[in-house]
């Protein structure tokens, strides 16, 4: 069964409850326990196909977003987000609860998920073969990895890349893209059938909407893949697509000092990124067209096969 | 044991850590509770030792054991970096030709008693001679070292009251060391004679300078830190720490029990060995031989106080259920740390001093020195 399966009241009749609403997201599952009617709305679009799983299954992240109980309460309420039975985070507005969900959720995965490599990057698959996009600030990465999931792309990742230290597979984790300031029209305009959530403004990072990762994404929540090329984007105004290849060992530097987790990892890291340079192609990227690099992309991925 | 005054996870917990055996016995739901209480009291890469040890790996679902390998790569990092601050603080100090005495998880590690490996730890704990205390904070601070306590009532405190120097960092590192001349603040009413601990210390016999304390002295220092220099809350994991070291000091070793009781004597610590020895046996089955427990009864406060504390403390070190807190706790702990700040300092001490925090907080942009 898949949240959008069940209608907003059924939803919220669980978020309620103590039991609370258990949900997988891929390499992950979560409960989640709120009374924040409008959160839960959005909660309930952007999380449409991700699937139930019963409160007798492993959970790995259990979050309550609550309405702090403090004098705001009836003219600016706030929402705290207690992960545990901690609060690490300061309250926000309560209109802001998608986004601090968001980032309670990424708050976990980057402190305990370390059984993963983790590498801040997006992740795409064609063809049974992974593509790894480091983010870099600026780059755009967000963008052209929404742009790629809307043609024929499976979405994997936008922020963690996980990949698993045995089988040196990446597991996905499709969760919302939060696209940023122009990113959102640009995303518009490229796809009029996608999703965006209602848009938050003056957040840390400007205005953010989240845009909700293709069915047929979430549908593959299980299905590992192979990394096989790694492509550093840069966004540049006006430039045409550029596909440069780049050597393993500058591609090793930069994989290695963009993950959440190198240093801790230690050896098994290092182990892992040398394999995972190893077994790819290593490109740096500038683009300023969606249409003409996802079609460079499109002929790595076909001259792959 | 089942006690009524334990929560299911409570129950849960001190079950698996008494016999692991019971971890091939749960079902998905009793996994998620035992998880999420083993990571409020942060022994979660504890149990991945015990699962280890004991070779039970075949009947941790694979979720479970996901968050093992989590839990214990994060104890390795922290350990790599202690180890790395030690080298560097071996290599600082070379000229102090002074024993430096490493305390607590570090020590555990340099013995290789096998639960440091799954042992949470924060920072560094060194001990070196009172007289020289000075010089070293001197020479580390001349050596990119900072003291993180900045503010100067913190310092004067420190300094005044306490058994430790304001704790100091490397400006490249995260490691944070604490210096001390004793193991409890000199304001405390126990008082154990340092040179005492400095005279019982032992050499190492790999490749480093410092010391550690005797075996005694080791468990009484941890006795000591539960349950005269702490608030108790949530620190069942401290009684996993004096558990495991009385069952590694006393394989091989009869009399090592005795010698323990002894040592207390002279140490005046015979309160802090008779709660160890007390709530290690009845939360965690420690096997302390019969006529040990019935020695150190000879250590244990009046009636009232014994029958207060057997029913505070449980509740006190027992992690909650991260679901339901409760009142009982809540009290049980605000007394407890009543007690832990009574006991650290006399009350015409404590007052001024808690007082001065208070306002401090009030008005937290000016110095009241």
């Amino acid at each position: 069964m898949k949240i959008g399966d069940l209608s907003l009241p059924e939803i919220l009749k669980k978020t309620t409850a103590t039991q609370g609403l258990c949900f997988d997201v891929g390499a992950f599952s979560i409960r989640l326990r709120s009374t924040h009617k409008n959160f839960i709305h959005t909660f309930h679009k952007l999380y449409r196909d991700f699937p139930v799983i019963t409160d007798d299954q492993l959970i790995d992240f259990h979050i309550d977003m609550v309405i702090a109980n403090n004098y705001r309460r009836w003219i600016k309420p706030q929402i705290i987000a207690r992960i545990d039975g901690q609060q690490p985070f300061q309250a926000f507005a309560a209109t802001h609860a998608m986004p601090l969900f968001e980032w309670a959720l990424n708050w976990s995965i980057a402190r305990l998920g370390q059984h993963y490599l983790m590498l801040h990057a997006a992740v795409l698959e064609r063809h049974g073969k992974a593509l790894i996009l480091p983010a870099l600030p600026g780059s755009g990465k967000s963008t052209l990895s929404a742009a790629l999931a809307q043609r024929g792309w499976r979405f994997l990742s936008d922020e963690f890349c996980l990949v698993q230290p045995i089988h040196g597979q990446i597991v996905p984790i499709p969760r919302p893209t939060p696209l940023k300031n122009e990113s959102i029209a640009v995303i518009r305009n490229f796809d009029a059938r996608v999703f965006i959530g209602p848009l938050f403004e003056k957040t840390r990072k400007g205005t953010l909407g989240h845009l909700r990762a293709p069915t047929a994404s979430v549908d593959c929540l299980k299905q590992t893949a192979a990394p096989a090329w790694i492509v550093f984007p840069q966004y540049q105004n006006q430039a045409e697509v550029l596909l440069e290849p780049l050597s393993k060992s500058a591609a090793f530097l930069k994989l290695a000092s963009n993950s959440f987790n190198y240093t801790l990892l230690g050896a098994t890291s290092f182990n892992l990124v040398k394999t995972i340079i190893t077994n790819c192609d290593c490109y740096n990227l500038s683009y300023s067209n969606l249409d003409d690099v996802i079609a460079q992309l499109d002929v790595l991925s076909d001259n792959a096969q | 044991m089942r006690n009524k005054h334990h929560t299911s996870g409570q129950t849960l917990l001190l079950a698996c850590l008494k016999n692991p055996e019971r971890l091939t016995e749960l079902s998905s739901s009793q996994w998620s509770l035992l998880l999420r209480m083993a990571r409020a009291c942060k022994l979660i890469a504890h149990f991945a030792g015990l699962i280890e040890q004991y070779t039970l790996s075949y009947c941790v679902p694979e979720k479970i054991s996901n968050h093992l390998i989590a839990a214990q790569a994060i104890i390795a990092y922290r350990q790599r970096m202690a180890f790395w601050e030690l080298n560097r603080l071996q290599r600082a100090l070379t000229q102090c030709k002074t024993d430096i005495i490493v305390l607590k998880g570090c020590a555990y590690l340099l013995l290789d008693i096998p639960f440091a490996k799954t042992r949470v730890f924060a920072d560094i704990d060194v001990m070196v001679n009172k007289s020289i205390i000075n010089t070293i904070e001197q020479s580390l601070l001349a050596q990119d070292w900072h003291a993180l306590k900045l503010n100067d009532y913190d310092q004067y405190y420190y300094r005044e009251w306490m058994h430790e120097i304001p704790p100091l960092c490397h400006r490249l590192r995260e490691m944070e060391v604490d210096i001390h001349h004793t193991i409890i603040p000199p304001t405390s009413a126990l008082c154990p004679d340092p040179s005492l601990l400095f005279h019982d210390a032992v050499s190492l016999n790999v490749d480093t300078a410092f010391k550690v304390l005797s075996p005694c002295d080791m468990v009484l220092h941890s006795a000591v830190h539960l349950f005269f220099d702490s608030e108790l809350n949530n620190k069942l994991r401290d009684l996993v720490d004096l558990d495991q070291l009385f069952r590694h000091f006393s394989t091989d070793n009869t009399t090592f029990f005795a010698s323990l009781l002894a040592r207390a004597t002279v140490l005046g610590l015979q309160r802090p060995l008779y709660y160890s020895m007390r709530y290690t046996h009845r939360l965690l089955n420690t096997p302390i031989p019969k006529d040990i427990l019935q020695a150190s009864q000879t250590m244990a406060p009046v009636l009232p106080t014994r029958l207060l504390m057997d029913y505070l403390i449980p509740i006190a070190l027992l992690p909650e259920h991260p679901d339901e807190t409760s009142l009982t706790v809540a009290v049980a702990r605000w007394l407890l740390f009543i007690r832990s700040h009574y006991l650290r300092m006399p009350l015409a001490l404590l007052i001024p001093h808690l007082a001065r925090k208070s306002l401090m907080r009030l008005i937290p942009s000016k110095n009241l020195n």
